[in-house]
């Protein structure tokens, strides 16, 4: 509910108030105030919004931390996490409970703005939509990095893995998770507007991740097991490059995506 | 209703026979390898479908990129055609690899990068049926198709480096000396002429196909059009 009269607060307020303004208003002769907002304020707009109606209900997050939490629990017991075999697939176990909490929360963040007619008004608002993609997939990498935050720890905690506090470490999962999450947020747009929604993000997104996935499998595996820094090179790279061309490609395509 | 062009059904006939001609080049003509045997001429179709196949996805990106520039429906349905004809040639290659492999390596399979990426591509081209699939509208059908192939495109070759670094066992047969040991081989001339004609029968049989498929594509459009006419 906090999404829907946030919403229709902030179209009111361009449609009415900035909009037809600015048919008054020679365009120089505008007041300041009523211009178009800048691509940064529209993304940090939508990340604003998407934080805050998150925090009061907490929904996406506390589904998402749950889910993790049993897919924890599930590897436990599916692969019997004693000591030896966590040296060689703590990586695994923890990108693989990633990425199916990850679906769950980008598919719940898109379809909250879908079925309550959200996107369309965002969709409406005088900003550029790739202004609505930057700020969907940096909320949406927001609950990804919360939900790590929380994972992370207790997995330590629970398998006495501290090896994975290393600033490397962290960082190969931030770069995992800064594609993941824009390829997701993309394919989470296409997948709401389908007949069989939910269900279509997984089969669509992982086969198109598997490179993020697996490179950051490998990069983080290596640092828990003490790679050199030569070794994890070529992953690292891999993933910085699968980062840029698809936050490249989700922002020249998305346009194409949402019209109407 | 737009008949039968006479060039395709010339290029029908000429299918066939390069892919009868390719047949007896293969099993026939070319010269036992000495290691592998008989086993080895797999080798004629596998690389002349896994050709056409790759070939195919590259064409259905191209195709998405121009949809999405011109929005031209012509563009979507070459697409379409382009990718279901690949994806059909792609699951051969992987079952004559299959094939192959089974003597050769003593595994029907195994996660090789090539082995993998194939994998991989097959199934982004399976949910980019099940994503068109679940659209009505064709327009966003359309759309959505050539974002997705786009991005299918993109991921495939990195998908191969990344497992790259793991491990392959695959042969380089083209461009490669020291592949002996993984099963690979050095050609004779008799294998080249087989080889190469292979690759030029199946991008013959290919070009027939998705102009089938391009066809049959109008054909289908046009009948939802003469449906919507019916009922209004």
């Amino acid at each position: 509910m906090a999404t829907k009269s946030k919403m229709i607060g902030n179209r009111k307020l361009k449609v009415g108030g900035r909009k037809s303004s600015a048919f008054r208003f020679p365009p120089s002769a505008a007041p300041r105030f009523l211009a178009k907002p800048t691509f940064f304020k529209a993304t940090m707009a939508i990340v604003q919004k998407d934080l805050a109606a998150e925090f009061r209900s907490r929904e996406l997050l506390s589904a998402m931390l749950v889910f993790s939490m049993l897919v924890i629990l599930i590897f436990n017991f599916a692969l019997e996490l004693d000591i030896k075999v966590r040296q060689s697939v703590t990586a695994g176990v923890l990108w693989t409970t990633f990425a199916f909490a990850g679906t769950l929360g980008l598919n719940r963040s898109m379809a909250v703005e879908k079925d309550r007619g959200c996107l369309d008004g965002l969709l409406l608002a005088p900003v550029d939509r790739s202004a609505i993609f930057f700020g969907k997939a940096i909320s949406n990498l927001a609950f990804m990095l919360i939900v790590e935050a929380i994972v992370l720890p207790l997995y330590a905690l629970l398998y006495n893995e501290v090896r994975i506090f290393q600033p490397a470490f962290l960082g190969v999962i931030l770069l995992g998770s800064i594609g993941y999450i824009a390829v997701g947020t993309l394919l989470s747009a296409m997948s709401v507007q389908t007949r069989t929604r939910d269900v279509l993000l997984p089969i669509l997104l992982f086969p198109v991740a598997i490179p993020v996935l697996l490179a950051s499998v490998k990069a983080s595996g290596g640092l828990l097991n003490n790679a050199t820094f030569a070794e994890i090179l070529t992953p690292l790279n891999l993933l910085i490059v699968y980062d840029v061309i698809f936050i490249a490609v989700a922002f020249m395509v998305f346009d194409f995506v949402v019209e109407e | 209703m737009q008949s039968k062009p006479i060039v395709l059904s010339i290029l029908d006939v000429v299918s066939i026979i390069v892919l009868g001609v390719a047949a007896y080049l293969a099993l026939v003509f070319a010269p036992t390898e000495l290691v592998m045997g008989d086993v080895q001429r797999v080798f004629y179709f596998h690389v002349g479908t896994a050709w056409v196949g790759l070939l195919g996805f590259i064409l259905a990106a191209i195709a998405g990129i121009a949809y999405l520039t011109t929005k031209d429906m012509k563009w979507d349905r070459f697409e379409v055609a382009a990718v279901e004809v690949s994806t059909m040639f792609f699951f051969i290659t992987i079952v004559l690899g299959s094939i192959w492999a089974r003597p050769v390596w003593n595994t029907w399979w195994t996660w090789d990068p090539r082995l993998t990426t194939a994998a991989v591509t097959e199934l982004i081209y399976i949910a980019y049926f099940m994503l068109r699939q679940g659209i009505e509208d064709p327009e966003k059908r359309a759309r959505f198709g050539a974002v997705y192939t786009l991005l299918g495109g993109l991921s495939a070759p990195i998908t191969f480096m990344v497992i790259r670094l793991f491990r392959t066992i695959h042969p380089v047969v083209i461009g490669s000396q020291s592949a002996e040991a993984q099963g690979g081989f050095s050609m004779t001339t008799d294998m080249r002429t087989a080889f190469f004609f292979s690759l030029f029968a199946f991008t013959i049989i290919f070009i027939d196909l998705i102009w089938h498929r391009i066809r049959l594509g109008r054909l289908q459009d046009k009948v939802e059009e003469l449906k919507l006419n019916l009922s209004l």
